[in-house]
């Protein structure tokens, strides 16, 4: 029975890319509504796949095959009829460098909502600021928003980009390794971001360090080549985990 | 979900636009075959490959026009290739950066220079020069023709043969360098023969360019179709493949036996350009991955 | 490696004395390139000036040709340069829109490739027979501006599909992944973000594309151009006068043509041209000091 609680359930997934590589395999997944869902590990565990494959941008890499279940509110993701373009709106996705679009910053975030037909300009201008204001951004921006995205600094690019998601209104936001460009500063205020935004929004997290991830999971999977070690709560993850080898990386035994 | 008719059919529409070419290059192609083969009906082969070029009295021999474009070809090249590959030199390997703001963009000058305003200034300056010179009895001869040629090919020879001394990877430098090499000596004795088949295929896009050229030939080479007979003939007169169907094409009936044999004609400068250009475009492309793949390895 | 066993041990003087030789040498080939090329821009200048008035750029030719203006001309080639870029231009883009940015790595785009190489390939006069046979004569056209636009276009497709491809390529692959994570579709993002970022190097590519058209005879000889137009064209299926045309008749086969006017056509021509290589230089140095990323 479908478990109101988990927003994506992902059973049995499995990914190979052309080359050979297999990047997920037997994968079984919860990532529960209104949580931050974080996905842990070494490198080369499939996590920014799996974050690639929430929002099917998959489409545009060059998988050999992928099968399982991904089902999004009961409708699988992986199905061809999909509507991805709708998809891609629902489940905003932030990188881990800031690619600002060569726009203007108003641009940046209202590309999306011009390319899913919006025409109304007044509407565009309260969505632009509503997105502005929750990305924290507002107050440095408002004044300028004709300039050049790139005229902005690192840390506000990926603002800027969490902002262009916003604007969609998702239902999911998925990140990978939304800080690993930024300073420490930075890093706090997107964490604080993710922290208020969970109330609105499912979050699904791959941090870039391992102290990020113990600070910010509510559920924490601990991925390893491609399978996935162990599953749980935060705490019970980093503070008492039950599998050797999530204890071993958690203890920092290797990295 | 109009939305995504709309963008089924954009696709769509760029795909088949893009594609045209393939459209083009057959048509061009078909059109050629169709007005040109049927002369080969009513013409002997033997007398096609005769050496006289005469058609008001139905002789059609293009041995002479084939004659008149290798040598104004082969010999624009030997102009071409040391000033080409020598300004390539120069440019890619001894000049400051400061003389290649200007040298640059004077090359791109001469590549932009129409064929037929090299022609004009062929007849009206070179010609007499030519003439007076070496008191011959008319400037407008295949050497005129060929120092044109080589003016128009240059370009092209010292883009490519730059490209192809860009391409030899430093580290070859730095070792003869390491070595005890001299500048000069790195030049010669490395970088020119790593750059050899860059240089090669620079070459044969400068015969490509020169066989097809029309109007700078046509104006200066005196369209005396003969056939080459020794060194006098790069001074005296003769006439291009090229030049032929320039001028007489505008004389003649449509379908007339003329007629398709200056298609014919230029089926062979067809086929002819088509091997060169596929040709050099496929060794450029191997390089450019060979060269690639070095930089990942 | 091909260095090894070479040992460049010879003393060191004989060295420095083979280096300055060859280096003399190689600088006067340099030299011996680029001294005809400005003494001919400057030769036509010097000579080609003293036409020019306003008259000669704005009147129709008396006598023969060889007095008046030479406006017909003028005119003629802007029309085909406008002939040639309605219909180069948009099959142009889409050429390399579609290598750039639809196509994948099999077959048929390998031919797509050979064809363009293959067109690129073709000798003007070559064009000129293709363009007669197919325009002119079997659709009928007859010697017309259009004949020659629609000949003259073909021949430029190859630079326009080779510079809209290589700009489009140039803008980094991850604006379209950007476009496409953010709900966009694959043209929505080509049309909003990556166009507009390759828009000045594909301009760069279709003014060089038409620069050369401009210039060119052998293909308007039998499709398009006449020498003697007692008034301007008034449809796409008159045929036309042309600078390139004008310019060979008027040095090969009009007797009594005065020096003068055919200097100053061929200088009319050149600004034409080299005008437009300026255009294009001047489009690509500031786009590349405009670019965001």
């Amino acid at each position: 029975m479908v478990d109101p609680n988990v927003k994506i359930s992902i059973r049995d997934f499995y990914l190979r890319y052309s080359d050979g590589r297999v990047v997920l395999d037997r994968l079984n997944f919860d990532i529960l509504r209104n949580e931050i869902t974080v996905a842990f590990g070494p490198a080369g565990g499939g996590k920014s796949s799996l974050v690639r494959v929430l929002n099917r941008l998959t489409d545009l890499a060059d998988v050999a095959e992928m099968h399982g279940e991904v089902l999004m509110d009961g409708v699988n993701l992986l199905d061809k009829d999909l509507d991805v373009i709708e998809l891609r709106r629902k489940v905003g996705a932030v990188f881990s460098r800031p690619i600002p679009l060569p726009l203007s910053i108003y641009g940046n975030i209202s590309f999306g909502l011009e390319v899913a037909g919006m025409r109304d300009k007044k509407v565009m201008d309260e969505r632009v600021e509503k997105a502005l204001r929750d990305a924290a951004l507002w107050d440095e921006t408002h004044d300028r928003l004709e300039d050049p995205a790139y005229s902005l600094s690192g840390g506000q690019q990926q603002r800027l980009c969490i902002a262009r998601v916003l604007a969609l209104q998702p239902e999911v936001i998925v990140l990978d390794e939304p800080s690993s460009a930024l300073d420490p500063v930075t890093t706090a205020k997107i964490e604080e971001f993710l922290q208020e935004a969970k109330k609105k929004y499912t979050i699904f997290l791959v941090p870039h360090n391992i102290q990020q991830a113990a600070r910010m999971a509510d559920y924490a999977g601990f991925f390893l080549q491609g399978r996935l070690v162990e599953y749980g709560p935060g705490e019970q993850i980093f503070l008492n985990p039950a599998d050797p080898q999530t204890r071993d990386y958690v203890q920092g035994r290797f990295g | 979900m109009r939305k995504q008719g709309q963008e089924k059919l954009i696709t769509h529409i760029i795909r088949i636009a893009g594609s045209s070419s393939i459209l083009f290059i057959l048509l061009i192609f078909f059109f050629l075959m169709r007005e040109g083969l049927p002369a080969l009906a009513e013409v002997k082969l033997s007398d096609l490959f005769s050496t006289r070029w005469y058609p008001i009295e139905d002789l059609f021999g293009i041995l002479p026009l084939l004659s008149g474009s290798l040598i104004v070809t082969v010999f624009s090249i030997l102009i071409a290739l040391p000033l080409g590959a020598g300004t390539a030199i120069y440019i890619g390997e001894i000049a400051p950066r400061k003389v290649n703001e200007i040298l640059k963009p004077t090359i791109e000058i001469l590549a932009g220079i129409p064929s037929v305003v090299l022609g004009f200034l062929g007849i009206l300056v070179l010609s007499p020069f030519m003439r007076e010179t070496f008191n011959l009895p008319t400037g407008l001869t295949a050497f005129t023709g060929s120092f044109l040629l080589a003016l128009i090919s240059i370009p092209t020879i010292v883009s490519i043969a730059e490209d192809a001394l860009y391409a030899v990877p430093n580290t070859y430098r730095d070792a003869a360098y390491a070595l005890g090499a001299s500048k000069w000596q790195v030049i010669w004795n490395v970088v020119l023969p790593a750059a050899k088949s860059g240089i090669m295929t620079a070459v044969m896009l400068g015969v490509g360019r020169s066989l097809g050229e029309t109007m700078a030939v046509m104006m200066v080479t005196g369209n005396a179709p003969t056939v080459f007979s020794g060194l006098n003939s790069f001074i005296a007169p003769v006439r291009t493949m090229t030049a032929t169907i320039a001028s007489e094409m505008g004389e003649v009936a449509s379908g007339s036996l003329h007629y398709r044999i200056l298609f014919l004609i230029g089926i062979i400068l067809f086929i002819f350009s088509l091997i060169i250009n596929v040709y050099s475009s496929n060794t450029l492309a191997k390089r450019t991955a060979k060269s690639r793949a070095k930089m990942v390895s | 490696m091909m260095i090894q066993g070479k040992k460049f041990t010879e003393s060191a003087r004989s060295k420095h004395i083979t280096q300055g030789i060859a280096f003399t040498i190689i600088r006067v080939i340099a030299v011996v390139t680029v001294l005809p090329i400005l003494g001919i821009v400057v030769y036509i200048v010097v000579r080609g000036l003293p036409a020019i008035s306003w008259e000669f750029l704005t009147a129709m030719p008396r006598d023969g040709m060889r007095a008046g203006g030479i406006l017909p001309a003028i005119v003629g080639t802007f029309y085909l340069m406008i002939g040639t870029a309605a219909f180069a231009i948009p099959l142009g883009l889409a050429g390399g829109i579609y290598l750039s940015e639809y196509s994948e790595d099999n077959v048929w785009t390998r031919l797509i490739r050979v064809a363009i190489i293959s067109l690129a390939g073709v000798p003007s006069v070559v064009y000129g027979l293709f363009g007669l046979g197919l325009f002119v004569l079997f659709f009928q056209f007859g010697i017309s501006i259009l004949s020659a636009s629609l000949t003259l276009s073909i021949m430029t497709l190859p630079v326009i599909i080779s510079t809209t491809e290589e700009s489009l390529r140039s803008v980094p692959y991850q604006f379209r992944i950007v476009g496409i994570s953010l709900g966009g579709t694959q043209w929505q993002t080509i049309r909003k973000v990556i166009l507009p970022q390759a828009l000045p190097g594909i301009i760069t590519g279709i003014i060089l594309g038409l620069e050369r058209a401009v210039g060119e005879t052998a293909p308007i000889l039998f499709t398009g151009a006449t020498f003697f137009l007692p008034r301007l064209p008034s449809s796409p299926l008159d045929a036309t006068m042309a600078l390139p045309y004008h310019i060979f008749v008027i040095s090969t086969q009009v007797p009594g043509m005065p020096i003068q006017i055919q200097y100053g056509t061929v200088l009319v021509l050149m600004v034409f041209v080299l005008g437009m290589n300026l255009i294009a230089s001047l489009i690509r140095s500031r786009a590349r000091a405009n670019r965001q990323w």
